[in-house]
């Protein structure tokens, strides 16, 4: 229960840590997005080599990358192996029913390191920027819907809580489930059906204590006097340093050396 | 004296080969005989829930094994669920694991799993709400409107209508008002008497380790510091001090009052024994008429 790896913040002393989360986050977008426009492999290395470049600077352990991707190896291998059926012209590969051609490898081989790439970059985000820092920025990036009357700031606080309270629900799953185990009760075994009814014993009293919780924080936080964001201020107060320009600049470079790639070397893959 | 848990080299570490690793439990010796009562004490942190958490299997220890009547639990997997049946754990606040519509339903849980059916379901069910306390009114109730004190019992009863031959209690008074507590404790202590079967109970009141145990389990650090009767753990008052615990307060009353040149026994371990003994003394010395 506790080993979820994916979107799990890791502490560490980066550039990439240090980095604004605005800019992290609309990098990230413009990254996917641009990951998505590549026609061919020349122009996908550049993407490839900017997620290397991130996991080296961001000083984390490559496993913990690795377990990230493990997470959603099952996706990855299913849509490399489907796309290996599709394709026409020269076969390089024949058994029974089964033809495998050149271009129909090239573009499987393409498709998972686009996925690689997204899986990567965002592991990078969430892996180098704490869930208050991320929702931070959220609010502010998503200030403008003001106009439409939409209350960015209880959607960023939803967020908040909601991220902070993860660990804590897992725990106390954790701690249920070895409770109930203790009474017997048998979790592994059985079919479907079976299973799912196990799970009410577990299920149950952790919505109690969830909804117990809420009511709790609810209740601390008008002790406060929270009353929305009006008039609020930050402790940490935002702010663009040289490095966020630097990484901004980096990035512009590698875009443009992706759509040069992009507009003058064929399409080897479509 | 015949042994029915046995401990040999146990060890536990949390987060293995991670930056959090944490060896919780460390070498861990230890045999409980059949019939005792036995406390647990130690400093907070000490690895105390972790040790009992892996008596009836539910942490698996990174080194080490725990015998049951002989026999190595970890050692067919399937078995594993029957141990949990002879080794019954009431958990620290254990009042959470309460799910079902009613007291009766959810004090049932345990002993349908373990296979109980019919009138000896009812009796066991009714026994183990009599051993807690738990008036039989609430059974209809749904266990969410209990008070706290109630929830508590109603838990503790999902554990013992199960009729361990081992139950271990951690820290089943935390968050009870003093009258509570003293009540569940000497329901327990009722309870251990009527059956003759094991009890643990990890504690942090001296007072109640000293009443009720008849061995104490002293941990420090993961490590069996101590392990004798109260009479010879509480003697050492100075090497319990140093691991952050102590010895009840009217044990070390008695021992200042020898200390000054009186001459009590210097193994009191409750009021009443020191009521006892000094009204002998006073006696002796012709105060009371
Ligand atoms: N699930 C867990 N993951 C990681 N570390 C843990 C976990 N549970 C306990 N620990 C650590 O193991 C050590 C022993 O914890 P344990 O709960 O056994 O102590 P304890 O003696 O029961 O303390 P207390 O008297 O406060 O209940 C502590 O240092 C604790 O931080
Ligand atoms: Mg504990």
């Amino acid at each position: 229960m506790r080993d979820i790896t994916f979107g799990q913040y890791i502490p560490s002393d980066s550039v990439i840590h240090r980095l604004d989360p605005r800019v992290k986050l609309v990098l990230l977008f413009a990254y996917i997005i641009s990951t998505f426009c590549t026609f061919n492999f020349y122009a996908l290395s550049v993407p490839l080599v900017f997620a290397v470049l991130c996991i080296f600077l961001s000083k984390i352990p490559f496993r913990q990358y690795m377990k990230s991707m493990k997470a959603v190896f099952a996706v990855i291998l299913i849509t490399s192996v489907l796309n290996l059926f599709y394709g026409h012209g020269e076969v390089i590969f024949e058994w029974v029913f089964i033809k495998i051609t050149r271009s129909a490898l090239n573009n499987s081989a393409f498709i998972v390191v686009r996925i690689l790439c997204l899986i990567i970059s965002s592991a990078v985000l969430t892996f180098t920027t704490t869930p208050t820092d991320l929702t931070d920025a959220i609010e502010r990036l998503m200030k403008p819907l003001k106009v439409f009357h939409i209350n960015v700031h209880s959607i960023a606080m939803m967020m908040t809580i909601a991220l902070r309270f993860v660990p804590t629900l897992l725990e106390e799953t954790d701690k249920i489930m070895m409770a109930q185990k203790a009474r017997g009760a048998d979790l592994e075994s059985g079919g479907v059906l079976q299973r799912v009814k196990a799970l009410i014993p577990i299920l149950i009293p952790l919505f109690v204590s969830a909804i117990q919780r809420a009511m709790d924080l609810a209740m601390a936080m008008e002790c406060r006097c929270y009353n929305g964001g009006k008039g609020r201020t930050r402790m940490k107060v935002l702010s663009i340093h040289s490095r966020d320009i630097m990484g901004i600049v980096v990035f512009i470079f590698s875009l443009t050396l992706l759509i040069i790639f992009d507009i003058f070397i064929a399409h080897t893959v479509r | 004296m015949k042994t029915i848990i046995h401990t040999e080299n146990l060890s536990l570490t949390y987060g293995l080969k991670t930056p959090f690793e944490k060896k919780a439990v460390d070498d861990l010796n230890i045999d409980i005989y059949e019939g005792e009562f036995l406390g647990i004490i130690g400093h907070t942190g000490s690895g105390k829930s972790s040790l009992v958490q892996m008596l009836n299997g539910l942490i698996k220890p990174t080194q080490g094994k725990i015998f049951l009547n002989g026999k190595d639990i970890h050692a067919d997997k399937k078995k594993l669920r029957e141990v949990r049946f002879k080794v019954g754990m009431v958990f620290q606040y254990p009042e959470y694991q309460l799910f079902e519509e009613t007291v009766y339903k959810d004090i049932a849980f345990g002993p349908i799993n373990k296979g109980i059916t019919g009138t000896e379901l009812d009796s066991c069910i009714r026994d183990a709400a009599r051993f807690t306390g738990l008036n039989e009114i609430l059974f209809d109730k749904s266990p969410f409107e209990l008070s706290g004190g109630e929830k508590r019992r109603a838990a503790i009863s999902g554990i013992i209508a199960m009729t361990p031959d081992v139950l271990i209690l951690d820290e089943p008074t935390a968050g009870l008002d003093p009258q509570g507590r003293d009540r569940l404790l000497r329901q327990i202590n009722t309870y251990h008497k009527a059956k003759s079967n094991t009890i643990v109970l990890v504690s942090h009141s001296m007072e109640d380790i000293a009443r009720y145990a008849d061995r104490i389990l002293v941990m420090n650090k993961g490590r069996c510091e101590m392990l004798g009767t109260a009479k010879e753990v509480f003697s050492q008052g100075e090497k319990l001090s140093e691991m952050g615990l102590r010895v009840p307060q009217i044990t070390s009353i008695v021992q200042k009052l020898r200390a000054n040149g009186i001459e009590l026994p210097a193994d009191i371990l409750t009021v009443e024994q020191a009521y006892f003994e000094i009204s002998k003394l006073l006696d002796k010395r012709g105060y009371i008429q």
